[in-house]
């Protein structure tokens, strides 16, 4: 069952999540790669604020200047040989893949017989993840149309000037971390949990566990009004059980919203920042962050307490 | 020699003529044969040439500027930029690598297409037919389908990278949505690609895909309020997008002309949109110089709105 290394190995050779693999090694290095910018950045900011004599005269770059020097550069042939290289450079790349890697073919389309795990492809298996947590509905439907909404609301959101067009950790902190838990941390992790995760029937197997087709998993979930002590003190009706879970979501809604109020005015900074957004803007990024702060706290209440459902209504379940 | 001027009168017959004709107009041919062949050395001198390139291409500062500008290709370009914005750390490249990657796609998928039917009882046996037969083929085949896994890391790179560089902030804030949109139409387009090969794969990734649908709110017939707005299986938002209840002909024919040709073409609007913003906007973002803290401008009177009108820059 256990130190199965051929099963982890079967996943990730697999030519379809040969992309998700070269993903877990690109995102960290770009990740230390835009920081170790940033920080460079950071450094030449704090070098500047100390002294405001060097700010009326620096570049305000890392990079190398000496006046007199051209601040543009003719496009030909400064940008067109480095495009031209990366066209060669990808095509190589692409060369080698084709050659080396067949794209996968799996028997004709035969509805009669179902795939087990039936996957998506790799970039939606954090769609497909989000399933076992919420209804198809929430997952399938809502969520991806608050991604796309959440995601093109960014620019007017952000009301920090600074770091506009250089890399910046000091002057965005709270901006990169809310899209660093997004991208990476709810994103690209959940697609990592779908492929090297999930097995046959979609069920839990870590990493070097054979993946058991037979295997049978007798857990219980419950919703939340009938979860340890609540069963004893929710009325167990309709009413009862809507209001409860109504209760429990709005606590939850009014406990977040209060965090990301404290962290938003966490330092003098940020307070600063903080005090340039309008009400709409104020109102939009709660929403936003409040949805994806619930993923995780789901999740944690589905895999470790076993509760399928928080709130429970006639007409939808949460 | 007798026989030559049994023909003519005179010292110089006719033949004689001819000859010295003849020797004349090689003399000229070859003359000017070998001037034009002399001119072929030097060939931006020709008239072919001028008449596609338009422009000398001598190292002038000028001509530099020409040779993008007044070509239909290179023109997306500004004629100069910023002298830092050529640095790998910065862009990362990988806006370019994934139009780049739309092209390769584009020219794979076109040869692709002149192989594949879509339709039940063509489709498994022409990926066969491509896989086993057709010269370069399988190559083909594999190349279409790693350059659009290479195509959405790329777009989801250039993403992260816009992100970092803050280069969403005004007067950007438009392009990051057109650009969002361009990244939803890429993953549209790599899952509609999937079912046609009509395997098992595609199959299934698109029974569970479309199986979403019918559970949206309002509009399908499993959603909450689906059935109460009169949904059924037949005549709700995943029948509209598979033209039936399960995934069959129909769907592997709207799948197919989506994949080909609605999507292309809509993304083909929206990166023209995308790269015409990018020139409009002020060109990349950046390395721009950083700005320190105590210069931010207060804001005068109210604070901008983004549904008031915020003045242009």
């Amino acid at each position: 069952m256990w130190g199965d290394w051929h099963q982890i190995w079967e996943v990730a050779s697999t030519p379809d999540n040969v992309p998700i693999v070269a993903m877990l090694f690109l995102l960290p290095f770009y990740t230390w790669y835009a920081f170790r910018e940033a920080f460079a950045n950071d450094r030449l900011i704090e070098e500047l604020e100390k002294d405001p004599a060097k700010a009326k005269t620096h570049h305000r770059k890392t990079f190398p200047w000496k006046p007199g020097w051209d601040r543009e550069v003719h496009t030909w042939p400064y940008l067109m040989r480095v495009e031209f290289l990366a066209a060669v450079i990808v095509t190589v790349i692409l060369m080698v893949w084709s050659i080396t890697l067949n794209a996968p073919l799996e028997e004709p389309a035969n509805p009669n017989l179902t795939m087990n795990p039936a996957k998506a492809p790799w970039y939606f298996l954090g769609l497909q993840e989000m399933l076992v947590y919420f209804d198809p509905w929430i997952a399938g439907v809502v969520m991806p149309t608050v991604i796309i909404i959440g995601l093109m609301a960014i620019p007017y959101i952000d009301a920090n000037p600074l770091g506009n067009g250089y890399y910046t950790y000091k002057q965005r902190r709270f901006a990169i971390w809310a899209f660093i838990f997004g991208y990476i941390v709810l994103w690209s992790l959940m697609i990592v949990i779908g492929t090297f995760i999930r097995g046959p029937g979609w069920m839990w197997f870590w990493p070097t566990q054979t993946w058991d087709h037979n295997r049978l998993i007798y857990e219980v979930n419950v919703d939340l009004h009938d979860w340890g002590i609540f069963k004893y003190i929710v009325p167990q009706n309709l009413w009862g059980k809507g209001i409860f879970g109504g209760l429990v979501l709005g606590l939850f809604t009014v406990v977040c919203a209060w965090g990301i109020h404290k962290v938003c005015a966490l330092t003098e900074f940020s307070r600063k920042i903080y005090a340039r957004m309008t009400l709409l803007q104020i109102i939009t990024m709660q929403v936003l962050l409040i949805m994806m702060i619930s993923l995780p706290v789901k999740m944690a209440l589905r895999l470790l307490l076993r509760i399928k459902y928080v709130w429970v209504t006639p007409w939808f379940r949460v | 020699m007798p026989e030559e001027n049994a023909g003519g009168g005179g010292p110089q017959g006719l033949g004689d003529k001819v000859r010295e004709r003849a020797a004349d107009l090689a003399r000229v041919l070859k003359e000017k044969g070998k001037e034009e062949i002399e001119g072929l050395k030097d060939p931006e001198k020709t008239q072919l040439w001028r008449s596609i390139f338009r422009v000398k291409h001598d190292e002038t500062p000028r001509n530099r500027a020409l040779s993008v500008l007044s070509n239909v290709f290179f023109h997306l370009h500004p004629a100069k930029v910023n002298r830092d914005a050529v640095r790998y750390s910065y862009t990362w490249g990988m806006g370019g690598i994934t139009f780049y990657l739309f092209i390769v796609l584009t020219f794979t998928g076109v040869l692709l297409m002149f192989y594949y039917h879509p339709s039940k009882v063509q489709a498994f046996r022409d990926i066969l037919y491509l896989e086993h037969d057709v010269p370069f083929g399988k190559l083909l085949r594999n190349m279409h389908r790693w350059a659009a896994h290479l195509m959405i890391i790329a777009v989801w790179l250039h993403m992260f990278r816009v992100f970092m560089t803050g280069s969403y902030k005004r007067p950007r804030e438009f392009n990051w949505c057109v650009g969002v949109i361009l990244m939803v139409l890429t993953l549209l387009l790599s899952f509609t690609g999937y079912l046609l090969p009509d395997d098992q794969l595609g199959f299934w990734a698109v029974t569970v895909g479309t199986g979403m649908a019918k559970a949206s709110p309002m509009l399908g017939h499993e959603g909450p309020f689906g059935p109460e707005l009169g949904m059924t299986p037949f005549n709700d938002v995943r029948f509209a997008l598979l033209g039936g209840s399960i995934v069959d002909a129909n769907a592997l024919l709207r799948a197919y002309i989506w994949h080909c040709i609605a999507i292309p073409l809509l993304a083909a609007i929206f990166m023209g949109v995308h790269f015409w913003r990018v020139r409009k906007d002020g060109g990349i973002s950046g390395p721009a110089p950083v700005m320190l803290e105590s210069e931010i401008k207060e804001e005068k009177g109210p604070r901008p709105v983004i549904l008031r009108p915020s003045g242009m820059r």
